[in-house]
């Protein structure tokens, strides 16, 4: 594996040579929070952060995308042709993305990307993307990745990885996507790779040994689907839920929407908005039922679904990359590494006395 | 602080005991830092997960209403002010909860706290004694005084001790005088028309459309709220500005003479947007028109829901 190292004055020069092939993303400090935008000269990403408090899902999953166009407007050629909406997707480079949020990119392609069926819209965007990993060297407090299937360091799902080693970089080149990047800005100052390899190490435990919140799954795939769906604690848990969806919208791996029409006169749109299985609207049928009809419905749902069915199918871990967004968004304090802690420790019902 | 947990406690498993309530709602220690989580206990043995402390904001008037239980329910100044507007608004009757009221100096702004922390490191740790409030981080401690640190809104609370209770936790503490609650309002009333319309686009910019700020308030309790109405659709659902910008000025005005500023709404908010900006506005307009301010009395009704013949607008003759 190739390690190259990037002084930090040199980044800028590096990004402005990309930005001729590639458009360059990174985390950018607004008013209140880091997030990621475009970058330019007057825009350069700035690295001191914990992470975005939104994830960087958007690249691929826009909050609001528009599908189809059509006009009913009979002098124009296309009337009454639904068309679907032009885009231009340049390649982008995202740089600074964090580990859990790469990683979370291939949990869900799980379900955009299949054998069977090919979301377009999410595949086209994903595979436009080059992603330039930050590792974390000072993880959060609400952070729990390591007992989440990933890693301060995990290199899932990046094209290269990034290692902070005071005024220069370490970088791990992962692909072929991530070699072509820093060829295109420069960036061809190879070390050593055991030198490099030690360096990172002694990082990467630091780091580890950082993340102070822990989940335990282990019992999760054995554990009786009906049991924990049936299980006492749910009335407790869901009881602070005001369903409004924040944990949803800023997770990484909640990937959710609706479609929505919209017209403008004779012209109009098709597209598609984030939903979440929060809202009491998500499930609401056309007869007027509602199969989700209170909010613990709905808080077990949210659970059940990256707990318990997403580990029955794919066998592979939660869904859930451990980046405890939803943690510290919650306005109610609802928190995710309590529940999988009290659904993996739900004791076996043929074991306990019905009585 | 620590007393007024205990006193809580004491008060919820004598109330259970009894048999005076079947179920107290409450506070129990959050999992972050500055935060705690409403939660309900129905049993004596149960009382001690109670707390409170500067972190107890979230408006617990928005779990009432809709059960069959007999409540009782720990309520601040705000708290009980929304508690008056949920049995004026018939949505909970007087004698169905037992208000345990606590005599409030403000809660914590827990964005104001990470932002001057923000140098040194993330908080991993809070505290409080006599006034003052510290945080620690991995490599740092950091005491501020307590009225420098509160909510937004507490800064300008004129009602601080519970205006209905059942008992009372403490002596009520002094109410804060000589503060002008409305002195942002009329700053952006002083503006022309397009500074008014860009401040206001400016404040929502990054609003994700998510509602919390609505969810979290106990006066947006409708079956269906206008935003998700589909049939018909009053507002698009999109992130885009205008319809965005509809929501905001909407739901405060179906909260207008309700609203009892308590700030529920921008705490909840997960990008920080100052939502009472709308709200403050019309709870100004209140005063000023009709001597208002909602949830002081069962009495009355709010004043937008209500018609008498002398009222002051012409056109309504
Ligand atoms: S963020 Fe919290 S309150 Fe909001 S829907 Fe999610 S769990 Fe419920
Ligand atoms: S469920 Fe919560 S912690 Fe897990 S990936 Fe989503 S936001 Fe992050
Ligand atoms: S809580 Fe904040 S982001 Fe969500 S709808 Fe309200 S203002 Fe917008």
């Amino acid at each position: 594996m190739k390690w190259i190292k990037i002084e930090k004055e040199d980044f800028p020069r590096g990004l402005k040579a990309l930005a001729e092939t590639y458009q360059c993303l990174g985390p950018v400090k607004g008013e209140k929070y880091h997030d990621f935008k475009v970058l330019d000269e007057n825009r350069p990403p700035d690295f001191d952060f914990l992470n975005t408090p939104l994830s960087p899902k958007f690249l691929v999953e826009p909050q609001s995308e528009i599908l189809f166009e059509y006009t009913l407007d009979e002098k124009k050629e296309d009337a009454h042709i639904l068309k679907e909406a032009q885009k231009d997707l340049p390649p982008r480079l995202v740089v600074g993305i964090r580990p859990c949020d790469a990683a979370a990119f291939l949990l869900v392609k799980r379900n955009f990307d299949t054998e069977k069926y090919k979301d377009p819209y999410w595949v086209r965007a994903y595979e436009a993307l080059t992603l330039f990993g930050l590792a974390c060297q000072t993880p959060c407090a609400a952070c729990f990745c390591t007992t989440a299937g990933g890693g301060p360091f995990d290199e899932a799902g990046l094209d290269a990885l990034m290692v902070d080693a005071g005024d220069h970089f370490l970088v791990k080149i992962l692909t072929e996507k991530g070699e072509a990047a820093c060829n295109t800005a420069g960036w061809e100052n190879v070390v050593e790779e055991k030198a490099a390899l030690d360096a990172a190490a002694l990082l990467k435990e630091t780091a580890e040994s950082k993340i102070a919140s822990t989940v335990e799954t282990d019992n999760l795939k054995q554990q009786s689907t009906t049991a924990l769906y049936d299980a006492p604690f749910w009335e407790e848990v869901s009881f602070s839920c005001i369903n409004c969806g924040t944990c949803t919208y800023v997770c990484p791996t909640c990937w959710c929407f609706d479609i929505q029409d919209e017209c403008y006169g004779c012209s109009g749109v098709r597209m598609r908005n984030w939903d979440s299985c929060m809202y009491p609207l998500f499930t609401l049928h056309g007869s007027g039922h509602n199969p989700r009809g209170t909010k613990l419905h709905r808080v077990r749902q949210r659970f059940m679904h990256k707990l318990k069915y997403y580990v029955d199918k794919y066998d592979d871990g939660i869904q859930c990359v451990g980046c405890g967004r939803c943690v510290v968004s919650c306005p109610v304090n609802i928190d995710i590494r309590r529940v999988c802690n009290l659904m993996n420790a739900l004791p076996d019902p043929s074991t306990v006395c019905p009585v | 602080m620590i007393d007024y947990t205990q006193k809580i406690r004491e008060i919820a498993a004598r109330l259970l005991k009894e048999g005076t309530v079947d179920m107290v709602i409450g506070f129990r220690k959050g999992t972050v830092p500055m935060m705690n989580e409403p939660c309900f206990i129905r049993k004596p043995e149960e009382a001690d997960r109670l707390v409170w402390d500067s972190h107890c904001g979230i408006n617990l008037a928005n779990y009432l209403y809709d059960r069959k239980e007999k409540i009782g329910v720990v309520a601040k100044g705000c708290d009980s002010r929304n508690i008056v507007t949920h049995i004026v608004e018939n949505k909970i009757k007087r004698e169905q909860v037992h208000v345990i009221g606590v005599p409030c100096t403000g809660m914590a702004d827990k964005r104001r706290i990470g932002a001057l922390s923000e140098k040194d490191g993330e908080i991993r740790e809070v505290s409080e004694k006599e006034g003052r409030i510290t945080v620690k981080g991995d490599s740092f401690t950091k005491t501020f005084e307590k009225k420098e640190v509160l909510q937004d809104n507490c800064t300008t609370c004129l009602h601080r001790n519970p205006v209905i209770h059942d008992e009372m936790i403490a002596e009520p503490v002094e109410e804060q005088t000589g503060i002008d609650p409305f002195e942002d309002v009329k700053r952006i009333e002083a503006l022309s028309p397009e500074e008014k319309r860009a401040y206001f686009q400016g404040l929502v910019a990054d609003c994700i459309r998510c509602y919390a700020c609505r969810n979290a308030c106990p006066l947006c309790y409708c079956p269906t709220c206008f935003v998700d109405e589909s049939r018909p659709q009053w507002v698009g659902k999109s992130i885009d500005p205008t319809d965005t910008m509809t929501f905001h000025f909407l739901r405060a005005y179906h909260c207008a003479g309700r609203c009892t500023d308590c700030g529920a709404c921008e705490r909840a908010c997960p990008v920080g947007i100052r939502v009472r900006q709308f709200t403050k506005k019309l709870n100004k307009d209140c005063v000023e028109l009709f001597d208002w301010e909602a949830g002081l009395t069962l009495d009355e009704r709010p004043p937008l829901d209500t018609y008498r013949p002398q009222d002051p607008n012409d056109f309504i003759k």
